[in-house]
């Protein structure tokens, strides 16, 4: 397994409990979705597998050893290794600094070789062309914005990705493009993917497993297809069958009516 | 006649670059359009300037004509503000994304639906406590929920809070602007299942706009696609969704269809 919540409990300090007794296990391969609505503790167990936020009692596994936040040896391993990408692309990028900066940014920060060579291959890898290296972020739209923190994100070559809500802020069309290349990278990179989600349809796509949280509790997890395709929970069952649905289209040979203007 | 008639609407930025032109389509009174478009579309222009709501330094030209039952036709276009805060909550509401921006955060939720409902309807004292509760009650929100302030309430309650004090000032014309976008599935169906109520109930007409097909399509009958502030295709949900003949629509349904297959091939 390359990371694993064991048994994880966070609570703010005289706060609520946020996340009770949270186990979810990562292996290389299996994309991993968790799900669930405002408030679940979806984004808080993603910054306690980031190391981003130290767990009030349980721990995380990284390779089997456990992520000690203290250990900057362990974390530089570990920060090569996963990277993120944020929900809102307007503020996740810096506005004052130009394109290639914002992608060499993780290569700098572990002391790796930041050759601009490396930068365009990331840029041309998230579909970018290579001369948006010189330009800021501003001059891009958010499909283009999360292009350019996707590339951010895998220039150091990680094996993991965990992303916050990648693509809830985007357009459907673009929405859809981004999720083709998250799906890509998957393959080509052999990334695995650990996204929050609230969108069940991008879930679907993308991981090969999904956790089901409700109010800081796992209410279901397992195969992405077994969850679901036939859920056991109540929750679950609600959650699903809140998603609006697109109409059917006419049966095939039924006369459409013309469109009026 | 139509309730509302936008007929060749331009709206041009101060350097007199359009971001939505020559836009004509009808709402007649009780009947629901859905405006599909992407970021940009112009969709939430049009839901502005229908309420003279544009913001500073936009000019619309054209002609948007509201036309209630039993009212004499206003034009909105070229109003004096005066005129136009006439038309606001008696002929025309709305409701927005973020119900937190729509709502005052001093001011307990009571008596901002009460506001609405004296400004338009004139009501004072009892009468005007009572319409706020039956207001509060319409919308499936406990009588408790008037002595709360915005922020102490969930946001699908905030959002029926914001819609409760737009339908209470009984206007013939609902505009929702992506209403349920910042709501969770559940509740986003919730409220959806209560504007459906709301507007069969009361006759309005609606105004929908949203860059979602498949919500779009649990609430209007009909639908306008947009593209760079211009209509590129209308008819039935039902036609557009099964035979569209945009190139932006076909792109927009086929990625919506991705995202519904994807939820269908995991079923067993």
């Amino acid at each position: 397994m390359i990371l694993e919540a064991r048994e994880i409990g966070f609570a703010y300090p005289r706060g609520r409990t946020v996340l009770d007794g949270v186990s979810v296990g990562v292996t290389a391969g299996r994309g991993v979705a968790l799900v669930g609505e405002s408030g679940a503790g979806k984004t808080t167990l993603l910054r306690i597998l980031l190391g981003l936020l130290r767990p009030t009692s349980g721990e995380v596994r990284f390779d089997g050893e456990p992520l000690r936040l203290g250990d900057r040896a362990l974390m530089r391993r570990f920060r090569r290794d996963a990277q993120t990408v944020f929900q809102d692309p307007y503020s996740s990028l810096d506005p004052r600094q130009r394109v290639a900066r914002i992608v060499s940014e993780p290569l700098r920060s572990l002391g790796l070789d930041a050759a601009p060579e490396r930068v365009a291959e990331a840029l041309r890898e998230v579909g970018l062309p290579e001369d948006v290296a010189g330009r800021y972020p501003h001059e891009f739209s958010g499909g283009q914005r999360q292009r350019i923190a996707i590339a951010r994100a895998i220039v150091c070559r990680p094996r993991l990705l965990l992303a916050d809500e990648p693509v809830s802020a985007l357009d459907v069309t673009t929405r859809v493009r981004v999720v083709d290349l998250l799906a890509e990278l998957r393959e080509t990179r052999g990334l695995t993917v650990v996204m929050v989600t609230h969108d069940l349809a991008v879930a679907a796509l993308l991981c090969q497993e999904t956790v089901v949280l409700s109010a800081g509790r796992v209410v279901e997890q397992g195969d992405t297809a077994g969850v679901l395709g036939s859920p056991t929970q109540p929750y679950t069952r609600r959650l699903l069958a809140s998603v609006p649905r697109l109409p059917a289209p006419h049966p095939a040979g039924a006369p459409v009516e013309p469109n009026s203007e | 006649m139509s309730l509302l008639t936008v007929d060749r609407l331009t709206v041009a930025t101060p350097g007199g670059r359009p971001l939505v032109s020559d836009l004509s389509f009808e709402l007649p009174a009780g009947g629901r359009l859905g405006v599909i478009g992407e970021s940009g579309s112009g969709k939430s222009l049009t839901a502005l300037a229908v309420l003279g709501l544009l913001p500073d330094g936009l000019r619309a030209s054209g002609s948007i004509r509201l036309h209630p039952s039993g009212g004499a036709p206003a034009q909105v276009v070229g109003a004096p503000e005066r005129e136009l805060r006439r038309l606001r909550g008696r002929v025309a509401t709305a409701v927005f994304q973020e119900p937190s921006t729509a709502l005052d955060p001093l001011m307990r939720i009571g008596n901002q639906i009460g506001a609405a409902v004296r400004r338009t309807r004139g009501l004072r004292g009892t009468a005007l406590r009572a319409a706020t509760l039956s207001a509060l009650a319409d919308v499936g929100l406990d009588r408790r929920i008037a002595r709360a302030y915005p922020h102490e309430v969930s946001g699908g309650q905030r959002q029926r809070a914001a819609i409760a004090a737009a339908v209470a000032c009984r206007p013939a014309l609902l505009i929702a602007d992506e209403p349920t976008t910042a709501l969770d599935v559940t509740v986003q169906a919730e409220v959806l299942a209560l504007l459906d109520r709301l507007v069969a109930d009361r006759g309005m007409a609606l105004l929908f706009i949203s860059h979602d097909l498949a919500v779009v399509s649990r609430i209007a009958e009909r639908v306008l696609v947009l593209a760079q502030g211009s209509a590129v295709e209308s008819g039935t949900v039902a036609d557009v969704v099964t035979a569209p003949r945009h190139p932006v629509t076909r792109a927009l349904l086929e990625s919506a269809r991705q995202l519904d297959a994807a939820l269908e091939v995991s079923r067993p």
